[in-house]
């Protein structure tokens, strides 16, 4: 097993460039949430040429619909969303300057283009385990569409949030070469 | 002495919500060794850290009493009531919504239900629920609550098969469904096939084999040996835990069969997360 890499936000290409797929890292810093309905309204901004509602530059969105948080606590249940839902929007993201992404399942041969043309990376959280995630968000604070419910833009500050590298820079794609390895024909 | 067949609608109301918030947080004993075994099993580092958080996650939901994922779920209700059981102060149906509906809001539970497939508006209560009704010679109201995700629900498969595809044709659609789904439905998954009955039919018997408690036997050989096989190539497809790569891709697969009709082979693939949150609770009448 790996050693674990603590990376902090925002990243540098320095960070993202020392990344292979496997590596454990935990993060550490601001992330921002954003999910279908949220991603659907980011794009059409950018379509118009707007501004989105927070600077995306060296980023991480975090793909996930948090349950309702109980009194006292910053966030309720936390785990990822599956990411693929997201795939036709993220290499405009990309292409902003938004240098991660976290949320489970595999990413299309489109984002992985994105991802190494524009020197970013996709971390896998594990989906379901979204009552240990939430212990690593200190702060939630909604930033855009709060109409949006679980669905909101969220600025999370979390310590020590457990993730693997499931693309890095270079094209490699952890769920195609872990299945590899361990198919049995 | 007359036989005691009442059960008053709000101590229905009281149980459900009860079941949804004990599903989501307390994740059963049977799944724990489940995933105890598969962190054993498996030959991934990768995979086997998944398993070890996993583990440490059910802990934590429950020493907090907060979902074990944030998906937390369409509810699903069996109901088995006995044919003397009369329902006192309300209606059966209504009671068990308005159980979920206090569960989900007590709880700090997701609401994930839409109004509409099409317009998607949110129904703010996660109402309605999807209720499965069933009679019994017994007197007793048996209510069993299921948390469904929607990302496992959303790789599930139905196919109408010829006879002539049979028991090879039943195994691959199987092996199909699950490797397609890959990653998406939160592996490690728990696989249930109904196999037989009709379009609908084969669809329920899929969702009920979920039911069955993890670990344990098919009661009929056959159909264990067919759990068996379809195990064993799922588990070869190297999927594993989160699709990173594994050997534990299901960790049980459950099978139940039906009589059909003489031109047709119904088969329904309902595909479980990890996260299997089912609670059961058994009412008698006063």
């Amino acid at each position: 097993m790996s050693n674990v890499i603590h990376l902090k936000t925002p990243l540098t290409d320095d960070d993202v460039v020392n990344l292979r797929i496997g590596d454990r890292v935990s993060i550490s810093g601001i992330i921002y949430t954003a999910r279908d309905a949220a991603h659907k309204r980011l794009v059409e901004l950018l379509d118009e040429g707007k501004e989105l509602p927070f600077d995306i530059r060296n980023q991480i969105i975090y793909y996930v619909g948090p349950s309702p948080a109980r009194p006292g606590r910053p966030i309720g249940s936390c785990g990822p969303t599956t990411s693929y839902r997201m795939d036709v929007y993220t290499p405009k993201l990309l292409a902003k300057g938004l240098k991660a992404t976290i949320g489970k399942g595999n990413r299309s041969e489109a984002v992985i283009e994105a991802l190494k043309q524009f020197k970013a990376v996709y971390f896998a959280a594990t989906g379901g385990a979204a009552a240990l995630l939430a212990k690593a968000v200190k702060k939630a604070e909604i930033v855009a569409y709060e109409d949006l419910g679980a669905e909101a833009i969220m600025r999370l500050e979390v310590e020590n949030f457990p993730v693997v590298v499931a693309n890095d820079i270079y094209g490699n794609d952890l769920f195609k070469e872990g299945v590899a390895k361990y198919e049995r024909k | 002495m007359a036989i005691r067949t009442r059960i008053n609608a709000s101590e229905i109301t009281e149980k459900v919500s009860q079941l949804c918030m004990d599903a989501n947080f307390n994740l059963n004993e049977d799944v724990l060794d489940a995933l105890r075994d598969s962190y054993e099993a498996e030959g991934s580092p990768v995979a086997k850290e998944v398993f070890a958080e996993l583990l440490e996650n059910a802990k934590i939901a429950r020493e907090c009493q907060m979902p074990l994922c944030q998906d937390t779920g369409v509810a699903v209700i069996f109901v088995e009531i006995g044919e003397d059981v009369e329902i006192v102060g309300g209606r059966l149906y209504d009671a068990i919504n308005e159980g979920v509906r206090e569960g989900y809001k007590k709880g700090f539970l997701r609401k994930s239900m839409v109004k509409d497939p099409l317009n998607r508006i949110n129904t703010g209560d996660n109402t309605p629920a999807i209720i499965h009704t069933e009679f019994t010679s017994e007197n007793y109201l048996k209510i069993t609550f299921m948390a469904k995700g929607g990302g496992c629900e959303n790789m599930s498969r139905l196919a109408m098969l010829t006879p002539a595809d049979g028991k090879e044709g039943v195994i691959n659609f199987v092996v199909e469904t699950v490797k397609i789904a890959k990653a998406n439905p939160c592996p490690p998954i728990i696989v249930g096939v109904g196999i037989g009955g009709t379009f609908d039919y084969a669809a329920l018997l899929a969702k009920k084999s979920l039911l069955r408690p993890l670990g344990t036997k098919h009661i009929d050989p056959d159909t264990a040996n067919l759990e068996n096989e379809m195990l064993e190539r799922i588990n070869n497809l190297g999927i594993g835990a989160q699709g990173l790569g594994g050997w534990v891709t299901a960790m049980s697969v459950h099978v139940e069969r039906y009589p059909c009709h003489i031109a047709s082979l119904p088969i329904a693939v309902n595909i479980e997360c990890h996260a299997h949150r089912v609670k059961t609770i058994t009412m008698v009448p006063y």
